[in-house]
């Protein structure tokens, strides 16, 4: 267990910027989720916290001693590839043993390390097997045992689901969110899956471009989008935007009206409405804000998912519950709801005096 | 025997010989000829005497003269088929021969003694092993030491060479430094130059070293090989730098990175260098010959050389050291080709 900081964090590839100094605190015991589409610099500021990279400027500390110049061995943390870069040419127990032989342990307190977490992860009848003969998911509990025989400060986890089957996928993630709290250890974990970022961290970092976007609670990051990029990134279906104005009594939306109280901004001003798809009714074509003509219904059972174009020529997706009879063709119109998420002209969230 | 005719009876889809199926067996028969053709013929004239050899026609397989032992003769007498006036034809035994006519003895009948013009007779012959060929080189010309030196000198610089080169194809593909491809061209430059163009200042160099005349010399000029560390480097880069990064986060040195993690998973590529190695090695002969001037320090393809004199081959002695120098590498070769073919790492990643 171990707290980290980073402080103005950047780093250069050649010409290329990849991190913009990122600030971030994280505390004891946390499960902090890296997340953002590829490419925007998350596997590099793991990579740079794990020690395997070296950042151009900024400090990185943990519990409060500066590490830039201590190698990655010496950290005391442990990670978790994406590959699982687990050592084909050795069994399994000569995988979670070798970080122990290297830090000289007596083989005593090496096997019974190695014993503790092949029981914990289930894996103590694969002890003598090689990777090569292993399942992805056996695979992946070897990685993640390796990284727990060391007892790290901290768990550096690089998308590790990411190479399993969906069905897999949701298992592993229920057991890594078991093992975080029986192990009460910090974790940093990356993702591009918001999904798995939503069901596992206490805290999310949004990430775009080297930048960090948001950083809170995923209830927080849900309810409380900072931006339009961090609205668009969480929540599944994604969020809508539709282009409106604001006029002195409520809003224009493609010349239809939305009454909205309390909205802090001049007369005039063009701003983008932010719908959840779930949070919206639906209509007559002529009573909604808007009016959709369906492309695509999806069935789920319990719900069902439209996809539309509106009036305005803009795509929108929006949840029915149940299991109503849609056509593709159909035209209905969509009742926004009062509470809306606002964004200005830049993209960030217009705060509104009610919430 | 029932699986070996099958498998040598293969045919296409297995039912009648499509014209394909005899092109294909002629085709290999050509190559199994050409290829084993001349070793066959080493195998077997390696057994044959200094006379056999240089006949023409040659003759495939060892022949040598029928012998008889006749009473009233100390030594065993060579037999002849002699065609007689009267078109019979009998077999004697030569007791000498005078001018043009030899005097033959029958025998079963050793009382006369019988002159016949020598173009009348044929000599007997029969297959006959001349193993004196493999045994007095061993005895008279200290042949097994020079297989000691050459098998120390072959087991030395592949085990350096095996080591030199994986250090250099570990850091030319796994550590990122200035002039890393620079380094690797230089190198890949000097595969371009033969030995014959530096000899020379080798030589120097191993005589000012004060190796000359030592099988130190002629193992160290040649052991950092550009094919090598080319052959190395090249299977080195597929092994994932993810595996690297993960022996660093579990605590491993740089060379424990190297000793541990590379060279184990590098093992086919080394094995196929170990075969290079070994066979430059033990067939090397310029160089040796260069280094080395003791007969005791000689290595096997010297001491090979030292058969043929500047007027005279020992053609039966050469054949048979050379069908010895052969089989250790023959060998060696047959061993490590099947470790490469089921060595292949699985490397265990996606």
């Amino acid at each position: 267990m171990s707290h980290l900081s980073l402080q103005q964090i950047t780093k250069q590839f050649g010409a290329v910027n990849v991190l913009h100094g990122i600030d971030l605190e994280v505390r004891d015991g946390e499960f902090v989720v890296f997340v953002g589409p590829s490419g925007c610099g998350k596997s590099t500021l793991l990579r740079i916290i794990a020690g395997l990279e070296a950042s151009n400027a900024g400090e990185i500390r943990l519990d409060g001693r500066v590490v830039n110049d201590v190698s990655a061995a010496d950290r005391g943390l442990a990670m978790v590839f994406q590959s699982y870069a687990l050592y084909p040419h050795m069994s399994v127990r000569q995988n979670l043993a070798f970080g122990l032989e290297n830090s000289r342990m007596p083989k005593a307190e090496i096997e019974a390390r190695v014993m503790e977490a092949a029981r914990m992860l289930l894996i103590e009848p694969l002890l003598h097997r090689k990777p090569g003969q292993l399942s992805g998911g056996q695979r992946q509990r070897v990685a993640i045992g390796r990284a727990i025989v060391r007892r790290p400060g901290i768990f550096l986890l690089d998308e590790p689901l990411s190479n399993l089957d969906a069905e897999l996928r949701v298992v592993m993630r229920a057991e890594l969110a078991a093992l975080h709290k029986r192990l009460a250890a910090t974790m940093i974990y990356v993702t591009h899956d918001q999904t798995e970022a939503m069901t596992l961290a206490d805290r999310i970092v949004v990430l775009r471009d080297g930048r960090v976007e948001q950083v809170g609670s995923p209830l927080e990051l849900y309810n409380r989008p900072a931006n339009r990029f961090v609205a668009g990134f969480i929540g599944s279906p994604r969020m809508n935007f539709v282009e409106a104005s604001v006029t002195p009594a409520g809003l224009d939306v493609g010349g239809r009206r939305h009454p909205v109280s309390d909205i802090n901004l001049a007369p005039g001003a063009s701003i983008t409405l932010g719908v959840r798809p779930h949070e919206v009714d639906i209509a007559d074509v002529d009573d909604g804000t808007l009016a959709l003509e369906i492309s695509l219904v999806e069935q789920l059972g319990a719900e069902t998912v439209i996809h539309g174009k509106t009036h305005l020529g803009t795509s929108f997706t929006l949840t029915a519950p149940g299991q109503g009879r849609f056509a593709v063709g159909d035209r209905i119109g969509i009742a926004l709801p009062s509470e809306v998420h606002v964004f200005d002209e830049t993209g960030s969230s217009v705060p509104r005096s009610g919430v | 025997m029932n699986a070996i005719s099958t498998f040598l009876l293969r045919r296409r889809g297995g039912k009648g010989w499509h014209w394909t199926d005899v092109l294909s067996y002629l085709w290999l028969a050509i190559g199994l000829f050409l290829m084993f053709g001349p070793i066959v013929w080493l195998a077997l004239s390696s057994f044959k005497t200094p006379a056999n050899l240089v006949e023409f026609p040659p003759t495939m397989l060892p022949l040598d003269a029928r012998l008889a032992n006749v009473q009233g003769y100390d030594k065993p007498l060579p037999l002849y088929r002699v065609k007689q006036d009267d078109g019979t034809e009998r077999v004697l035994a030569q007791v000498r021969r005078v001018g043009l006519m030899a005097q033959m003895v029958d025998p079963a009948n050793q009382g006369e003694l019988v002159r016949v013009p020598i173009d009348k007779r044929s000599p007997e012959r029969e297959v006959k092993l001349a193993t004196g060929n493999y045994t007095e080189p061993l005895q008279q010309f200290n042949f097994l030491r020079y297989f000691q030196n050459s098998i120390f000198v072959t087991v030395m610089a592949t085990i350096i060479t095996l080591i030199v080169n994986s250090m250099a194809a570990f850091a030319l593909s796994k550590y990122e430094f200035k002039g890393r491809t620079a380094v690797l061209g230089i190198i890949l430059a000097t595969l371009m130059v033969p030995l014959s163009v530096i000899v020379v200042p080798l030589y120097l160099v191993v005589n000012e070293m004060r190796l000359f005349d030592t099988l130190w010399g002629v193992i160290l000029p040649t052991v950092a090989t550009p094919t090598g560390v080319f052959l190395l480097r090249q299977y080195m880069l597929t092994i994932p730098d993810e595996l690297i990064d993960a022996a660093r986060m579990d605590k491993a040195s740089e060379w424990q990175i190297y000793w541990r993690i590379v060279l184990p998973l590098a093992a086919p590529a080394l094995a196929v260098l170990a075969i290079f190695s070994i066979m430059w090695r033990w067939n090397d002969f310029l160089w040796p010959l260069i280094v080395l001037s003791r007969k005791e320090q000689y290595t096997l393809q010297v001491g090979l050389n030292a058969f043929s004199g500047e007027l005279n081959v020992q053609w039966h002695y050469v054949l048979a050291m050379t069908v010895l120098s052969i089989l250790p590498v023959a060998a060696i070769f047959l061993f490590l080709q099947r470790y490469i073919t089921s060595g292949i790492a699985s490397t265990g990643l996606k």
